[in-house]
């Protein structure tokens, strides 16, 4: 199968307080439909090289590939579209646009990349909602869900532009283990049926132990691959 | 594009009341303004439209008032010298020549019209009363060409005067005390003492009750014969030019020229022009402080706005809209309170206008105005909506700036 994600030799330093080695010399390959779990202590550098991975940091040392792309050294609106086209994200919180529907959070990324026309997002993002099971709730403002219900919709609007990769940080941190297993089963069955690789951050052993790959990183290494 | 226009909407009509407010500062400021400067450059406008009724661009008399050396210092220039409180000499004002300086000044390019004339004080009779006066003789068609004397008659028409040797034109203030009406015949009684009967051919307003009540027009040869002089006897000369803001040094050269005082009107009427500048000024800068207040209130509810939306700012960078998309959204916002809110300003300083033109406000006797005059001059309404729009692009500017700098991973991995 084909790596969609390459990393190389990654480095990152923190300066505040003082110089301080975060991230070294991270060797990373993901293949398309893999399903992966990055896992640590607090502090050992997971989510600083999740947000290297998903492109919002671009202060780091080494290469970064995504899908064929050379990431590393490109500008912050250029990530920014390419982030738009190949990366979806959930996170611990939902972070849904409060003053919008559930339909429009959800067609807002696909709206901003105008790959399709608005007719064709809208029918895309319902069928988006129906996949996770939500699409009674299309019409309706998305601060009036609950929490599980939010972040089913993150993961549809993760999913409205077809990425290349899910990026999840801590996606099942906030949630009641109902809708963690809910989640779970979701990101499980877009892997399996729907080949989407996921890379998530976690903190929650079992969510680690079921995903297909664990990688564990300690101290700015990755121990276990 | 039109998806960050689509957000600003969403986030303008999510808090209606917030962005109500937002306008109505703006909304405030440019109506106060519009009103504000209608009032004050109608008020400016009337006053200085009175003010060029009553004065010439440039007046030129013999000012026998005028300090001259002393003879003492003619005769002793390297001495010493010291004369106490001087008196003018015993000289008539009149102006030597005048029909030829008349004739010289009109042949200058750039001078309308100059009319001679010839002032002097009288009393109207009115049974056992005399009231004081004065009469100006003129050549009337050169006088109506100076100071458009046809629009200001109530009664008779100027050409009268030409056929009637001992016609005259009257203020309408002045017939009113006399209870004369067109076709009266008044006396009245020459500083030397002698009594003419005149008639009244016409009735003029010029709007000032310091004229209106004073002042009757006659033909020169009528003010000659009143003051007992020859023929050819000049004490003024008026002259309106082209350009009235030449005057200032049209009449220096005039005055170099013929040795005679040469006034121009801005020196004549100072007072007035002083009170026109101070009245701009206050006007501006009230406006100014009105806009600067709504600019303030704007940038403050924007960087309010921006502060709470923080998370959704990081969400859609995270999700591909670049800082420009984030500083779109905002400065829509900003441009769009700006924009409804200077219309909705135009809209309430018309308003206001117009209530203000409609309000009564009695000149009295010295001014003919009986509401406040108000210009209805479109360039405001510009100038307006120009400042509202540029004041509230400018609020906007920094918190969109802001909001377009913000790193999204420091707002999504701090929690």
């Amino acid at each position: 199968m084909e790596n969609v994600l390459i990393t190389h030799n990654v480095n990152k330093y923190f300066y505040e307080p003082e110089k301080f080695q975060v991230l070294k010399e991270i060797d990373l390959t993901v293949r398309r439909g893999e399903f992966l779990s990055l896992v640590g202590k607090s502090g050992c550098g997971k989510s600083t090289l999740m947000y290297i991975l998903s492109t919002m940091d671009s202060d780091y040392e080494g290469e970064l590939e995504i899908a064929g792309e050379r990431l590393t050294g490109k500008g912050q609106d250029a990530l920014a579209s390419f982030r738009n086209q190949h990366i979806g994200f959930v996170f611990q919180f939902h972070y849904l646009l409060p003053e919008f529907t559930v339909l429009q959070n959800v067609m807002i990324p696909a709206l901003k990349l105008k790959k399709y026309s608005r007719g064709e997002i809208e029918s895309r993002a319902i069928e988006k909602l129906k996949v996770l099971g939500i699409e009674e709730y299309a019409k309706k403002l998305s601060s009036k869900l609950s929490g599980g219900q939010q972040q089913r919709v993150a993961i549809a609007r993760a999913l409205i532009n077809d990425p290349d990769i899910i990026m999840g940080d801590e996606p099942t941190g906030n949630l009641d283990s109902y809708n963690t297993h809910l989640v779970f089963d979701i990101f499980r069955e877009l892997t399996h049926t729907y080949k989407q690789t996921i890379i998530a951050v976690t903190h929650d052993s079992e969510f680690a132990r079921n995903s297909d790959r664990v990688v564990e990183m300690s101290d700015g290494k990755i121990i276990t691959n | 594009m039109y998806l960050t226009l689509e957000i600003a909407k969403t986030h303008l009509l999510a808090k209606p009341k917030q962005t109500i407010v937002a306008m109505m500062g703006v909304t405030f400021g440019i109506g106060m303004f519009i009103a504000l400067i209608s009032l004050m450059t109608g008020l400016n406008d009337f006053t200085e439209s009175l003010t060029m009724t009553s004065s010439p661009d440039i007046h030129i008399f013999n000012d026998v008032t005028q300090s001259r050396p002393s003879i003492l210092s003619e005769m002793n220039p390297h001495g010493i010298n010291l004369v106490y409180h001087q008196k003018p000499k015993n000289e008539t004002p009149k102006l030597r020549n005048a029909s030829e300086i008349v004739r010289l000044i009109r042949k200058d390019p750039r001078v309308w019209g100059a009319a001679p004339m010839l002032a002097s004080q009288v009393f109207y009779n009115y049974g056992p009363v005399q009231l004081n006066g004065n009469i100006l003789g003129v050549e009337i068609m050169e006088e109506d060409k100076l100071f458009d004397l046809r629009s200001k008659m109530k009664s008779g028409r100027i050409e009268e005067l030409l056929t009637n040797h001992s016609g005259i034109i009257m203020g309408t203030g002045l017939a009113r005390k006399l209870n004369a009406r067109l076709g009266d015949r008044v006396v009245i009684t020459t500083p030397q003492g002698y009594t003419l009967t005149l008639k009244i051919v016409g009735t003029f307003q010029m709007g000032l009750g310091a004229i209106d009540n004073v002042r009757s027009y006659a033909n020169i040869s009528t003010a000659q014969a009143i003051l007992q002089k020859t023929p050819g006897y000049i004490t003024d000369i008026n002259v309106k030019l082209k350009d009235l803001h030449q005057a200032r040094f049209i009449a220096g050269e005039l005055q170099k020229s013929f040795r005679y005082k040469a006034e121009d009107w801005e020196t004549a009427n100072s007072t007035f022009l002083t009170g026109n500048k101070i009245r701009n000024i206050i006007t501006y800068s009230v406006s100014i402080t009105l806009l600067v207040v709504a600019g303030f209130g704007i940038y403050n509810i924007l960087n309010m706005t921006i502060h709470n939306k923080m998370k959704d700012i990081a969400i859609l960078k995270a999700t591909g809209f670049s800082g420009n998309d984030v500083r779109q959204i905002f400065m829509i916002q900003s441009l769009v309170i700006g924009l409804v809110g200077s219309l909705a300003g135009l809209l309430i300083g018309f308003g206001l206008s117009v209530l203000i033109s409609k309000a009564s406000f009695p000149g009295g006797d010295f001014i003919s105005l009986d509401h406040f005059p108000v210009q209805f001059n479109p360039r405001f309404y510009l100038i307006g909506i120009v400042f509202g729009v540029s004041t509230t692009a400018i609020a906007g500017y920094m918190p969109s700036r802001k909001a377009a700098g913000v790193d999204p991973i420091e707002i999504l991995r701090g929690q």
